[in-house]
């Protein structure tokens, strides 16, 4: 495979949202707005590199039966640290994310990649498949974002044009699931073609 | 009654699937059949309730006095991933037939992010149940996990009940499998709306 | 492709990860550390700011039992007398908790107020968090019986939000009821002796509101 499209498949054939069907609770939770989708795919994508890259250092020493432990507390020491870093230089970001940035260690993404990628492969393609899933996840999620906030307040990236409120649902809980469902739908569409 | 006004919020107004979109994985995967759906459910509600208990009191016996509360990840997901495992050997050990309706769905459980999920918010928000804000107690925390589950239950029993009738009807083809069932769980969704503020 | 198991190395392999991650963890806490505590800091320090008068001392967090207060802090001016304090109060929401910073000035008048965090719904519940919106603009000195106008008090509730805005002025009510306990003692003239009695009558402070109207024109 080459190294470019280890980036690329990313976003099109697979699309760990559309195609994979993974991590599902952050894409439905965290994109009230284009501004957190977009927010909560650069975290993500920063524990799923660091993660990979380590994962497929340490991999060819970790006894089979242990690797599972291993992994997790690799991902799990990566997201303290993430979260550490958003405490003191974003608070205000970590505030909105809430809940779903220790989440990130049970999103089957970054488990479901050092499995399925960073046990197999060199470290500088387990990078750039990190890089590439992560980047297919955050447009994933700032798209998502964008269509519940367009619909949802009336504003994009937080500029507002029109006034008054949006059609309120989109922000709240059916909202997500609708948008994701439509979402899915264009997608199947598009890729068949 | 403030136990009672717990498990209203926590099955109903904040169900943990339809309201607060955790363990969606499972929920999306499992949810084709209503038997399996009714076997994940019931091994959910076992490791939720268990795993609070546990790391509410490594919470407040080792990590708060140590101030190591900045490892509660870290050490949440090990202790509930090795309580899975146990639970699992002694399962298998002492109700064979127990372990046969819940044993496959057990290893998923530990990637399932409401047993975290109930977990960290147990111990870091502060909640209102009638009464003023406050931190949960333990016994707060075990009906909260308790019901939080069951509303896990329902909504994956419910929802299972609806894919099996739209598994026999005419669907258009870009919306088989997936989208049609993320378009349902939002309209089940809008139902759940309107319990929202009775607590 | 990964080791053969052994009892061995397979403990060898744990401890050496769990070593190296608690190493690099405590690092990037050491690091962090100073970081957290000052953005914590920050945010608290604006804040009190936006709720109070400009200028002044703050002093530090001072703990309180008084229902639906965990603390407040006193401002003070060059000669130490009482200019000022900022009450962070808390009650149930529509979705659950939402705690304030109220400023109030020792008459007890509410000098302005800000939503330090809450669960209400977006788009109904949620526009109390907004600065410009009227709700939040009617705080400003507000002086007027302490209840929404459906329950026959002067609070102009958000539209289709009546439960957020009952619990904001809730936890207005609680704030300006510990100030008036606490300021008792100094303005006596000001504040007769039933407001020591906390919330539920507290709604409604009749000669407290007669006399600030005055200010409230004014601003």
């Amino acid at each position: 495979m080459s190294k470019l499209s280890l980036i690329t498949k990313g976003l099109l054939k697979e699309n760990p949202t559309f195609v994979l069907v993974l991590g599902m609770c952050p894409t439905l939770a965290t994109t009230t707005s284009a501004m957190n989708g977009l927010e909560m795919g650069l975290a993500t994508m920063f524990v799923l590199i660091l993660s990979n890259i380590v994962i497929s250092l340490i991999a060819p020493v970790v006894p089979d039966k242990v690797h599972i432990p291993v992994y997790i507390v690799v991902i799990a020491t990566f997201v303290t640290v993430l979260q550490l870093l958003m405490q003191a230089y974003t608070p205000a970001v970590y505030k909105t994310l809430g809940l779903f940035i220790p989440l990130i260690v049970v999103n089957c993404i970054i488990l479901g990649r050092a499995e399925a990628f960073a046990n197999k492969n060199g470290v500088w393609d387990s990078a750039l498949d990190g890089i590439g899933i992560g980047l297919g996840f955050t447009l994933s999620l700032t798209v998502i974002g964008i269509v519940r906030e367009v619909l949802g307040s009336g504003a994009i990236f937080g500029w507002k044009f029109i006034s008054g409120d949006g059609m309120l649902a989109f922000v709240m809980a059916p909202g997500a699931f609708i948008v994701l469902g439509y979402l899915m739908v264009l997608f199947n569409k598009i890729a068949k073609k | 009654m403030e136990f009672l006004l717990i498990i209203i919020s926590a099955i109903f107004v904040n169900n943990i699937v339809l309201a607060q979109f955790l363990g969606i994985c499972p929920f999306l995967g499992v949810s084709n059949k209503l038997s399996t759906a009714s076997g994940m459910s019931l091994a959910v509600c076992f490791v939720i309730t268990l795993a609070t208990v546990v790391t509410y009191l490594i919470n407040k016996f080792l990590l708060v006095p140590f101030g190591l509360t900045f490892l509660q990840t870290i050490a949440f997901i090990l202790v509930i991933a090795a309580l899975v495992q146990t639970v699992e050997i002694v399962l298998k050990k002492v109700s064979p037939s127990l372990y046969q309706a819940l044993g496959i769905f057990l290893p998923l459980i530990t990637t399932n992010c409401a047993v975290l999920g109930v977990a960290i918010n147990v111990v870091t928000k502060e909640f209102t149940f009638g009464g003023a804000a406050h931190m949960m107690g333990l016994g707060e925390a075990v009906v909260y996990a308790f019901a939080t589950s069951l509303g896990y239950g329902l909504a994956m029993v419910l929802f299972a009940g609806i894919r099996e009738h739209l598994a026999m009807n005419e669907v258009p083809k870009a919306f088989r499998g997936l989208p049609i069932a993320l378009i349902s769980v939002g309209i089940m969704a809008l139902a759940f709306l309107g319990f929202s503020g009775i607590v | 492709m990964a080791a053969k198991s052994n009892l061995i190395n397979m403990a060898l392999c744990l401890t050496a990860v769990c070593l190296v991650c608690a190493a690099v963890l405590g690092v990037t806490y050491a690091v962090t550390c100073e970081p957290i505590a000052a953005a914590a800091a920050a945010e608290a320090q604006a804040s009190i700011a936006k709720v109070l008068p400009a200028g002044g001392e703050i002093s530090e967090e001072i703990a309180s039992d008084a229902e639906g207060v965990d603390g407040y802090f006193v401002q003070s001016d060059a000669e130490g007398a009482v200019t000022a304090y900022a009450v962070k109060s808390t009650t149930g929401g529509f979705g659950g908790p939402l705690t304030l910073m109220v400023g109030v000035l020792p008459d007890g008048t509410v000098f302005n107020t800000s939503v330090l965090s809450h669960s209400e719904t977006p788009g109904l519940g949620a526009k109390c968090t907004e600065e410009k919106s009227g709700f939040r603009e009617q705080w400003k000195g507000f002086a007027g019986a302490l209840s929404v106008k459906k329950d026959g008090g002067d609070v102009d509730a958000i539209t289709a939000s009546t439960i957020t805005s009952r619990a904001y002025t809730k936890a207005v009510t609680q704030a300006v009821a510990l100030v008036q306990t606490l300021a008792a003692p100094s303005e006596p003239t000001v504040i007769p002796s039933e407001p020591t009695v906390i919330p539920s009558e507290a709604t409604v402070i009749p000669s407290e509101a007669k006399e600030s109207k005055t200010e409230e024109d004014h601003q």
